[in-house]
């Protein structure tokens, strides 16, 4: 007995001496207090950014300037990094000063737990305007009143339509209403005598390319989250608005037609996109669509435009997203970064210079109307876009893209057909991200 | 002067001491990363953990959330028992029929078992994308070839009815590094075992089940063990295949929007484990998860040690 005790005994000892180590190896390294104003940012910083070959050779000319007007700063930059790396390497306290990254989707998380400081402080001592941002992007870049990020360029969404085939059909103008776009998608759309499809008018399903509810939502200006931060999805009319109209294209298509016939289409990134081949004639994509036309389909003729919308007072909208920089709440040295921020995000050249380079949109409103910015008719139209107050984004949340990724796979069945209720299906939705919500904390 | 009882004691602490310490480097490794790592995991599963700050204690709300309230939860683990149930056999009996006929070969064996090896030696990435494109409808040189003799192939990756099934030929493909093995053991079956079976009038089927079944059960075991407890932990042919499929080829965090492309039937527990903690910061849900998969895993090992033992006679 007295044996089975001290063994007893010895297990709870070890059990709690474990929990023990478990506990204390939590990180909990506070931020450091920052510098009082006027204090020369010198030192070693270290930046990680995801971007490779031509956008990180761009990024490194601008922080070459960088170098050049702040001598006494060490700058180590490591390209390629993904938000996972970001992450963890901050969690175990051996991430870097600072950080891009490609998606809004981690501006909830890392402001709300202090993965990325707040930044606050430092744009009131520094005096810095954010009014020059436009609200959609300030929107995205802070999280139940943290600022933690900043945004570095934007995307910006629109709608793209090979001119050919319009011409071939007798149109002339990019659809401004989903009424017009469904028209147009039909007189476009190409079959063979079996009824497969050879050519998609608009390819309707969501999952291909760039066709997500988040990219959809300006047509009809339908809302993610209430102020509150709980989902809004099932009781937003407009969500059941535009999920009728994508059915109904879905439906004239047949989803088994669509399906087989989007099996048949080559990668999103590469040269074999069906639009570039001419297998759609139109679609939802960034601003950075052009790029990839000019390298690897020259010959295509393209128009773009701001998404068809379901209302006349909405026309000109289109989706919102963007970059975001931060400084780790592990930095070594926050001032430092703090200056590289400020000079990539709030100093026109800096922007300027970035978006000519890496062809993205600008974030400033003085960098918009610079005379310096490279900006051709088409990729006017998505200054534009960016611009207007009717175009969305995808509000930061604790769960990151979980009510986005949750409403997707509501999505399937809809579109699919197996999922025939819609306002239960919704609110189904609305329940699930609620309650991750609130176990997210 | 010491007695003999205390200088049994003292030899005992000694040997005990020298045991300890050619033990100690596995010991420490095996605290360091298993025990810790396992008991970090049960703790995180009651508590809500962002990484960067100390975990707060919330009971069992992530629990119920996992086994009650997540029903994506409840499809990627249906198909990974699926899968399961699919590939451990496929890729088991799979190389070991392929063993055979490579031993039984009289003529340019090490060239075909050269071949056969190949395709374990491609990178997962690399072979799965390889794979889908070779399979893709439309485009892909299989339907292409099936299109020549009238026949219109399925959508493979593409179809949710037959996209465990496409990843199951995938991992079929790579049988070569456990057909390796098979090759080996049944070199290992004495001559003399068949030779005394053949007197006894055995056949064929006879030979194989009464000796070489018995005689290679330890690697039968092998095979089976590593097979299932990899199958539970399947995650990056079927990450990469749904990408590819999905014609939205991405990286980092972004290609967890593409995961169980088409419609689900392809997202794997450890699929859903990765996007709950690190794409929806619900770490304790994903630790509830990874406690799941662990317990598991023991387990259905457990089963398998003690059916082999039945098998074999007690050798395994």
């Amino acid at each position: 007995m007295q044996r089975l005790l001290n063994r007893r005994t010895t297990m709870m000892v070890g059990i709690a001496a474990a929990l023990a180590v478990v506990t204390a190896c939590t990180p909990t390294e506070a931020p450091k207090p920052i510098a009082t104003s006027g204090v020369e940012p010198t030192g070693a910083v270290e930046l990680w950014h995801f971007f490779t070959d031509r956008e990180a050779k761009a990024l490194d000319e601008t922080l070459a300037k960088f170098k050049a007007k702040y001598p006494k700063v060490t700058l180590t930059v490591k390209g390629g990094q993904d938000d996972a790396k970001v992450t963890t390497a901050i969690g175990a306290g051996t991430g870097p000063d600072m950080a891009i990254s490609y998606s809004t989707d981690i501006v909830g998380k890392f402001c709300a737990a202090g993965a990325w400081v707040d930044l606050n402080p430092y744009l009131q001592r520094d005096g810095v305007d954010l009014n020059a941002i436009p609200q959609v992007a300030r929107s995205y870049t802070e999280f139940r009143g943290k600022r933690c990020t900043m945004p570095f360029l934007a995307d910006a969404y629109g709608f793209y339509f090979n001119k050919g085939m319009f011409a071939e059909a007798g149109l002339t103008e990019a659809p401004k209403t989903l009424a017009e776009l469904s028209e147009m998608a039909k007189k476009l759309t190409k079959r063979s005598a079996d009824g497969t499809i050879e050519r998609a008018g608009f390819l309707p399903l969501f999952g291909f390319y760039e066709n997500s509810p988040s990219h959809f939502a300006p047509m009809v200006g339908a809302k993610w989250l209430n102020d509150d931060g709980t989902s809004a999805i099932g009781s937003d009319p407009a969500w059941k608005e535009l999920l009728t109209w994508q059915k109904e294209l879905v439906d004239w298509y047949g989803y088994d037609k669509l399906e087989k016939f989007r099996a048949s289409l080559g990668d999103e990134w590469s040269a074999d996109n069906a639009f570039h081949k001419g297998k759609v004639a139109m679609a939802v994509d960034g601003e950075w669509r052009m790029a990839f036309l000019k390298d690897q389909a020259p010959n295509v003729e393209f128009g773009v435009a701001p998404l068809p919308v379901n209302k006349a007072e909405r026309a000109g909208a289109g989706y919102i997203s963007g970059n975001v920089i931060g400084v780790s709440r592990t930095a070594r040295n926050p001032e430092a970064a703090w200056a590289l921020i400020k000079f990539l995000t709030t100093e026109t050249d800096s922007i300027v210079d970035l978006s000519n380079g890496i062809r993205n949109v600008p974030t400033t409103t003085a960098a918009l109307t610079s005379p310096r910015l490279t900006a051709d008719p088409a990729f006017k139209v998505f200054l534009d876009i960016f611009a207007n107050p009717n175009s969305g984004t995808t509000p930061p949340s604790a769960i990151g893209p979980g009510y986005q990724e949750t409403f997707s796979e509501f999505l399937q069945g809809w579109q699919s057909g197996t999922q025939k209720d819609l306002s239960a299906g919704l609110a189904d939705v609305d329940v699930r991200v609620n309650k991750m919500i609130k176990l997210a904390g | 002067m010491p007695t003999a009882a205390s200088q049994g004691g003292a030899g005992r602490v000694r040997r005990s001491l020298v045991t300890l310490t050619f033990i100690g480097p596995a010991l420490i490794g095996i605290l360091i990363f298993l025990v810790y790592p396992l008991v970090a995991a049960v703790y995180f599963s009651f508590t809500r953990f962002d990484m960067f700050n100390p975990p707060v204690w919330v009971g069992l709300d992530f629990w119920e959330y996992v086994l009650f309230d997540d029903p994506t939860v409840r499809i990627a683990a249906k198909n990974t028992l699926v899968f399961v149930l699919l590939m451990v056999p496929a890729r088991t009996v799979g190389a070991l029929l392929t063993a055979m006929l490579l031993n039984a070969m009289k003529r340019s064996r090490s060239i075909y078992r050269t071949l056969y090896y190949l395709p374990a030696l491609a990178p997962p990435v690399t072979a799965t994308i390889a794979f889908v494109l070779l399979l893709k409808p439309g485009t892909g040189p299989v339907n292409t070839l099936l299109a020549q003799f009238g026949l219109e192939g399925p959508g493979w990756f593409n179809d949710p009815d037959w996209a465990k099934a496409s990843l199951t030929l995938l991992a079929l493909w790579g049988v070569g590094d456990l057909m390796i093995i098979f090759v080996a053991a049944l070199l290992d079956v004495p001559q003399a075992l068949y030779e005394a079976a053949s007197l006894d009038g055995a056949g064929r089927w006879h030979r194989f089940r009464y000796v070489t079944l018995p005689t290679i059960s330890p690697v039968l075991l092998f095979a089976t063990i590593t097979g299932v407890i990899g199958t539970f932990n399947y995650f990056t042919q079927a990450a990469v295949a749904g990408s590819v499929a999905s014609g939205q080829v991405t990286s980092g965090s972004g290609i967890a929007g593409t995961f169980g492309y088409p419609e689900n039937s392809t997202l794997t527990y450890p699929m859903r484990l990765y996007s709950i903690g690190f794409g929806n910061n619900l770490f304790g849900a994903a630790n509830v998860m990874a406690v799941i998969l662990f317990v598991v895993s023991m387990t259905a090992t457990i089963i398998l040690l003690r059916r082999f033992k039945t098998f074999s006679g007690g050798d395994s």
